[in-house]
């Protein structure tokens, strides 16, 4: 046999556990996990993190992480992280949310600690549907989409229009850094990472509140194949929530990130 | 150390501070809001953190996230509030974490009023957050006590990592008396070894409510019931007042105890052999107290600012061996020590019949004193 170099291109994040999922085959919430547990990791930040689980589909989140971890009760996570930053100001905190817990039940609870400025990250998951008590209707559901509580579509003059979540929570003056990116591609996972970077840079240099709003896909309740939950993405979720930066703070954009 | 004359509210918020209280998180509620006002410039005062919360349910959790951490933390709201943070002190409980929360008593049912009440016994004592667990409450009938049980559910939320509830009414939290307040302890703020954040653990620590596989989640549950059976051992505390000799005894707590102390002391002076029992721990229970005295007395009194809520456990413990009769006001109305007397004399001349209904006796009572506004 001849010798072949051998490079590592890919392997497993400092910040796993060796647990395997439990989500459901081409879900996207292990790609944010992933990212989340690399820009922790490039940061040097993985013994100093304390993360909040949801109650949702990532409620079992604390399993697959390795650094401390609580479960909040449905929506109050940002609460929950607002008690214990206050009380442990030197670490770095976030919370991982989808749309179920943080722009329906939550959304009280995320206004009030982005208008705190509170000193925490936040990684909010779009999917439009609540997906781990099957695929209900979501404050994100899109007008006409069908979910198994808008089976004729959600119908806008009698249940609402979808929320911009950081659209909204970029008009309050204590939010930093609020954007949104997507993760149907691969382009749109790098540019998601470099925004976990910067949120939660934001938080480590203490300029405020941060979150980032990833545009996730749910194939199992919508239906679809992993690949065709990726291009619905990209067909109907971008033109009604588009990528970008909603608000980036004078502070934030004259920030310096190490390294990346 | 010299008395200073505090009201109970600013008593209670001040000897927080001094027993080592890391971080307060509240919301402004009448009659309750001098405690959230006094720590709002203490607590900065002294490096220490200060939320003043969305809700009380965003107190609640910031209470919850703080109390992972094992270092000291405490939350005050009234009546409506405190039904607001049911959801989260079922949390606090279901993860075995130590909290202190103050209730301080308002007029009910809804938005009610903010005179002072006991009507929050039962939501507190008896539950009031879903799922099953217990809360530790304690119920001072001075400013002295509320000083010296504030410093005690700090302790009692160590010990047994569990939610203590200071539970007083309106009139307490406002009222001015003399008090000795207790040194400033140290502050400890690294979280202990079981804690999120702590250098000594040994690895990842994880705080949770959830026990998704039943046979686990029962295992859980025997693990609070044995906890709790220690907590009836070691923690049951009242006053007796005049018991030895008592033919008849008065059973009330807070500023119903203390009201029903003056009137017991004017029929000891008619020459009726009236004692009081006085209930400082209303959970765990002083039973064995109400049992004991149900063997050797003629009658008990209770006596509450609610409409008996308390007094379903005394009927309960007494188990129809001795008449139980009943005074109570509600809706945020105290009771005169006169109108105790009355109900002291219509015991001791009554018909002493263990099957009478002390309620609907007092029911028919009220609706000829305060009619229904109909």
């Amino acid at each position: 046999m001849t010798e072949t170099d051998v490079k590592v291109v890919y392997k497993r994040p400092l910040g796993f556990t060796d647990l395997v999922t439990h989500y459901c085959p081409g879900c996207t919430h292990g790609v944010a996990h992933r990212l989340i547990a690399e820009v922790l990791e490039e940061m040097g930040e993985l013994k100093n993190t304390i993360g909040v689980a949801p109650v949702g589909c990532a409620v079992f989140a604390y399993n697959y992480f390795n650094f401390d971890f609580v479960e909040a009760a449905h929506g109050r996570a940002p609460a929950m992280a607002t008690g214990i930053k206050r009380t442990l100001p030197g670490k770095i905190l976030f919370t991982y949310q989808g749309d179920g817990d943080l722009a329906s039940m939550g959304m009280g609870e995320i206004v009030a600690a982005a208008s705190r400025g509170e000193q925490i990250t936040v990684i909010f998951i779009n999917n439009t549907n609540y997906g781990m008590t099957g695929g209900q209707m979501a404050p994100t559901t899109l007008p006409g989409q069908k979910t198994s509580s808008s089976p004729l579509g959600r119908d806008v003059e009698t249940q609402g229009y979808p929320i911009r979540t950081a659209e909204l929570l970029a008009t309050l003056d204590g939010a930093a850094f609020v954007a949104r990116r997507t993760l149907h591609d691969a382009r749109g996972i790098r540019m998601a990472k470099r925004a976990i970077r910067t949120a939660f840079e934001v938080q480590k240099q203490g300029l405020g509140f941060s979150m980032v709003e990833l545009l996730s896909i749910c194939p199992t309740n919508w239906g679809l194949s992993t690949t065709n939950a990726r291009q619905w993405l990209a067909e109907h979720m971008l033109p009604y929530y588009p990528v970008g930066d909603f608000k980036v703070s004078t502070a934030v954009s004259e920030m310096k990130i190490g390294g990346n | 150390m010299a008395l200073e004359l505090i009201k109970g509210n600013i008593a209670i918020a001040e000897t927080a501070l001094r027993v080592g209280l890391v971080s307060y998180f509240g919301y402004p509620i009448t009659p309750q809001t001098e405690l959230l006002e006094h720590l709002s410039a203490r607590m900065p005062e002294l490096g220490r953190a200060f939320v003043q919360a969305e809700s009380e349910l965003g107190a609640i959790n910031m209470v919850y996230g703080a109390a992972c951490t094992g270092l000291r933390t405490m939350t005050s709201s009234s009546s409506p509030g405190v039904s607001l943070m049911q959801e989260g002190i079922s949390y606090i409980s279901g993860t075995e974490l130590p909290a202190v929360i103050v209730d301080v008593v308002r007029g009910g049912p809804g938005l009610g009023n903010i005179a002072p009440s006991q009507a929050d016994y039962t939501q507190l004592v008896h539950g009031g957050g879903h799922g099953e667990y217990h809360l530790i409450v304690i119920a001072p009938a001075s400013v002295q006590e509320a000083v010296d049980l504030t410093s005690l559910a700090f302790d009692l939320a160590e010990k047994y990592r569990m939610v203590v509830c200071l539970l007083l009414d309106g009139s307490l939290g406002q009222m001015m008396e003399p008090v000795e307040l207790p040194e400033f302890q140290p502050l400890r703020t690294t979280p202990p070894a079981w804690a999120i954040g702590s250098p000594d653990s040994k690895e990842h620590v994880v705080m949770t409510s959830i026990n998704i596989d039943p046979p686990n989640q029962e295992q859980f549950n025997v693990k609070m019931m044995t906890r709790w059976e220690e907590v009836e051992k070691n923690e049951v505390r009242y006053k007796g007042y005049y018991l030895d000799d008592a033919e008849y005894v008065v059973i009330g707590y807070g500023t119903a105890g203390r009201i029903a102390l003056t009137a017991m002391r004017a029929a000891r002076e008619q020459g009726l052999k009236i004692g009081l029992l006085r209930p400082i721990s209303l959970s765990p229970f002083p039973t064995r107290a109400v049992d004991e005295l149900a063997d050797r007395v003629k009658g008990f009194l209770v006596v509450e600012m609610s409409n008996g809520q308390m007094l379903d456990d005394i009927i309960s413990i007494a188990a129809r061996r001795v008449p139980v009769d009943f005074y109570g006001r509600m809706g945020g109305m105290v009771p005169y020590p006169d109108e105790i007397a009355n109900a002291i004399n219509d015991l001791v001349n009554g018909e002493h019949d263990v099957n009478a209904d002390g309620r609907a006796k007092w029911l028919t009572k009220m609706r000829e004193l305060v009619g229904t506004g109909e």
